[in-house]
C-alpha cells in the first residue's frame, strides 16, 4: 500500500512503566479498528493521531499530508482535517443540537471530496426532531448521534472514533451500530474504531489493528488477521472469521438466503433479500468441524471442499485449524476448533483435502443495502 | 435642596465609581482568572497569592502602598502627567478607581477562575477538534460555560466596592462631591453627629447588601437547575 493514499502513524513514549511503542499503517478507506483490552494504549494513540496527545517521538502521515514529525512539526489539533466522536459524545452543554451540529460546520466545501450537507447528516442520523432541544434533554444514544453528526459536519478527510458506544446500553448500542454503518457506506469516510468489543470489529471492521500492552500485535484486513493463528484472536473463545457475501438466491419455501463468498456457497437462515446485496457473514471456530471424507446424508446444511492450511495448538486438548475453502483451497479462509484427539486420529495434515462443516452461519446487513 | 445634595451625592459618586471598577475589574480578572485555572506554569499560585493579599491585609496597609505609588513621584503621578498634565492620581476619581480594583480583584478573580476550572479540558477537546483555534474556543465554549461564575464575580466586585470604606477614605480623602462615597460620607454624619442621615445611607446599605446576597442565590440555583 502506498503511504500516501493511508493513514501512517508512528508513537513512541514512556510513561512510568507503560511504553507505548505502535507503528502502523492502514489504507485512507472503509473501517479500520483499533482493538485491544483496556489499558492498552488504544486511545492513546487516537488522541495522538487528533493531536489531543503530544507525544515527543510521534509520527502521523495522512494522504500524504504530515500531521507529526519527530523534528517538532506538530499542526495543532484544530488545523487537522479530522472528525473526532468521544466516548460520552462530549456536546457543548450551553448550545442546541442545531448549533452544537454547526459548530465546526466548514464554511467553503472541500474541493478534493463531495461535500457533507446539513440536511442529508440531519436525516441519516435521524436527529431532525431534536434540533432545537438542550444536550442535556437527549437520551445517550441520541447525544452520540450528534456527537457523530457534529464530526461529519466539518468535512473532514478522516474520522476518530473513541469507543462510541461503550458509554450506552446494549438496546442503544444496537440503535446506533446502523447508523456508524450507515456513515461508511454512504460518505465513503475512512474510519478509525476504537473498542474493546469483538462483536464491534467484527460488525464494523474491515481492517483491524491488534493492539496489545502498547505494542501492535496484529494488522491487516479483518478476515486475514482473524484467520492468523498467529494473532491473539484466534487463540480466543469466540475466534471467527467475518466474510463478505453477496446474495445468490432466497429460498422462500424454507426461508433460507444463498449467499456466495470466495470459493463457495452458503446456506443461511434470513430475511428475504435481493439478489446482489452483499451480506457480512460471521462463522465461529466452534461451528466448523472437518471431516476427510465427504459425510453422507447430514443435517448440516453447508459443506465445503477445503484444504488444511494450518493447526496451532489452542492448549494441551485443543487444537485451532485453519483451512481455505474450494477445490484447490483457493478461497475464503475458516477456522475450525476441534480437540487434539480428532485432529491426531484422523490425521490431519497441512495441504490434505478436507470437507469443513459449517453448522451455523451468522450474517449482518452487508454494504450499500438499499432503503432501510 | 443642600441637604439632599448632601445625601444625594456619594449614593450618585458611589454607583458611579462601583460601575467603573466592576467594569475594570471583568476587563482585568477575567484573562487573569483564564490564565490561573489554565496555565501549567509552577509559578502560578505566586501570581495568585498577591491577587489575594488584599483579601487579609488591613485596609490602611493597601491604601497606603497605593497612595504612594498614585501620589506626587510615585508611578501614578507619571502616568497622570503625561495622559493629562496632573501632578497625582491620590485624591481623584481615577485613582479611587485603581484603589478599589485591587481591593477586589480576589473577590472577583476566584469565583472566575473556579469557573473557568470547571468547564474541564473536555470541552476545548470537542472544540479543538471542531476547528476551533484557542481564541476561538475561549470566545464560544468557555465564556459562555463560565458566565455564571463570570456574573457571580461582577456582583460581588460591585457590592465589595460599594461596601469599601478604608481603601477609599487612604485614598479618596473624602472630599464632598470628588471622593466622599456612601461608606465615608457615613462616617462623617456619625462623627458630625447627623443621625438622621447616617441612618438613611446605612439603611440603604443593609437593603443593597441584602438583595445583592439574595440575588447571588438565585442566581446560582438557576444556574445550577440549567446545569443539571
Amino acid at each position: 500500500m502506498s503511504e500516501a493514499h493511508g493513514i501512517h502513524a508512528k508513537f513512541r513514549n514512556v510513561l512510568g512503566d507503560f511504553i507505548l511503542d505502535v507503528d502502523f499503517t492502514a489504507p485512507a478507506k472503509g473501517v479500520t479498528a483499533l482493538f485491544g483490552p483496556s489499558g492498552c494504549g488504544k486511545t492513546t494513540v487516537i488522541r495522538c493521531i487528533a493531536g489531543l496527545t503530544r507525544v515527543r517521538d510521534g509520527f502521523c502521515q495522512i494522504d500524504g499530508e504530515i500531521w507529526q514529525k519527530p523534528d517538532g512539526t506538530f499542526v495543532p489539533t484544530h488545523k487537522r482535517s479530522l472528525g473526532y466522536v468521544f466516548q460520552e459524545a462530549n456536546l457543548f452543554p450551553h448550545l442546541s443540537v442545531r448549533k452544537n451540529l454547526l459548530f465546526g460546520a466548514a464554511k467553503e466545501k472541500p474541493r478534493d471530496r463531495p461535500a457533507i450537507d446539513f440536511d442529508e447528516v440531519v436525516d441519516l442520523l435521524g436527529v431532525r426532531h431534536l434540533l432545537e432541544r438542550a444536550p442535556r434533554n437527549l437520551s445517550g444514544g441520541e447525544r452520540q448521534r450528534v456527537g457523530i453528526g457534529r464530526a461529519l459536519l466539518t468535512q473532514p478527510k478522516v474520522v476518530l472514533m473513541d469507543e462510541p458506544l461503550s458509554a450506552l446500553d446494549r438496546k442503544t448500542k444496537g440503535e446506533i451500530l446502523p447508523f456508524i454503518e450507515k456513515l461508511r457506506d454512504h460518505f465513503a469516510l475512512p474510519i478509525f474504531y476504537i473498542t474493546h468489543d469483538i462483536a464491534e470489529v467484527e460488525r464494523l471492521a474491515d481492517q483491524i489493528v491488534l493492539i496489545e500492552n502498547g505494542h501492535v500485535v496484529g494488522a491487516g484486513p479483518l478476515a486475514d488477521v482473524q484467520s492468523d493463528l498467529s494473532s491473539p484472536l484466534a487463540r480466543t473463545r469466540e475466534a471467527a472469521v467475518s466474510l463478505q457475501g453477496v446474495v445468490e438466491a432466497f429460498d422462500a419455501e424454507f426461508g433460507l438466503l444463498d449467499v456466495a463468498i470466495a470459493g463457495g456457497r452458503l446456506l443461511a437462515p434470513a430475511p428475504p433479500a435481493d439478489v446482489g446485496e452483499t451480506r457480512r457473514v460471521h462463522i465461529l471456530a466452534s461451528s466448523v468441524s472437518l471431516a476427510r471424507e465427504a459425510p453422507g446424508r447430514s443435517s448440516i446444511l453447508n459443506i465445503l471442499p477445503a484444504r488444511v492450511v494450518t493447526m496451532k495448538p489452542v492448549d494441551a486438548f485443543e487444537v485451532m485449524a485453519a483451512v481455505a475453502i474450494g477445490e484447490k483451497g483457493e478461497g475464503a479462509r475458516l477456522l475450525s476448533r476441534m480437540t487434539r484427539k480428532s485432529w491426531e486420529e484422523l490425521r490431519f495434515v497441512e495441504g490434505m483435502k478436507v470437507f469443513a462443516q459449517v453448522k451455523s452461519v451468522a450474517l449482518d446487513a452487508g454494504r450499500g443495502e438499499p432503503g432501510e | 435642596m443642600d441637604d439632599v445634595w448632601q445625601l444625594w451625592s456619594p449614593v450618585k459618586l458611589t454607583l458611579e465609581l462601583a460601575t467603573v471598577s466592576t467594569l475594570t475589574l471583568l476587563i482585568v480578572a477575567t484573562p487573569l482568572a483564564w490564565w490561573l485555572a489554565r496555565s501549567k506554569a509552577k509559578w502560578k499560585e505566586i501570581v495568585a497569592t498577591l491577587v489575594s493579599l488584599p483579601m487579609v491585609l488591613p485596609a490602611t496597609v493597601l491604601g497606603f502602598y497605593v497612595l504612594i505609588a498614585l501620589g506626587p513621584g510615585g508611578p501614578g503621578a507619571a502616568v497622570a502627567g503625561i495622559l493629562w498634565g496632573g501632578r497625582t492620581l491620590a485624591f481623584t476619581f481615577t485613582g479611587l478607581v485603581i484603589g478599589c480594583v485591587i481591593a477586589s480583584l480576589p473577590t472577583v478573580v476566584q469565583p472566575i477562575r473556579n469557573a473557568f476550572a470547571a468547564v474541564g479540558d473536555r470541552p476545548f477537546e470537542a472544540a479543538a477538534t471542531l476547528r476551533a483555534s484557542p481564541w476561538q474556543a475561549f470566545w464560544r465554549v468557555a465564556l459562555p460555560l463560565a458566565s455564571p461564575g463570570i456574573l457571580s464575580g461582577a456582583v460581588l466586585g460591585f457590592s465589595h466596592t460599594v461596601g469599601n470604606f478604608g481603601v477609599v477614605l487612604m485614598i479618596g480623602g473624602n472630599i464632598p462631591g470628588r471622593t466622599r462615597v456612601m461608606s465615608t460620607a457615613i462616617f462623617d454624619f456619625v462623627e458630625a453627629m447627623q443621625w438622621e442621615q447616617a441612618n438613611i445611607l446605612a439603611g440603604g446599605m443593609v437593603v443593597f447588601a441584602f438583595v445583592v446576597i439574595l440575588s447571588m442565590i438565585l442566581i446560582e440555583k438557576r444556574f445550577a437547575r440549567m446545569r443539571e
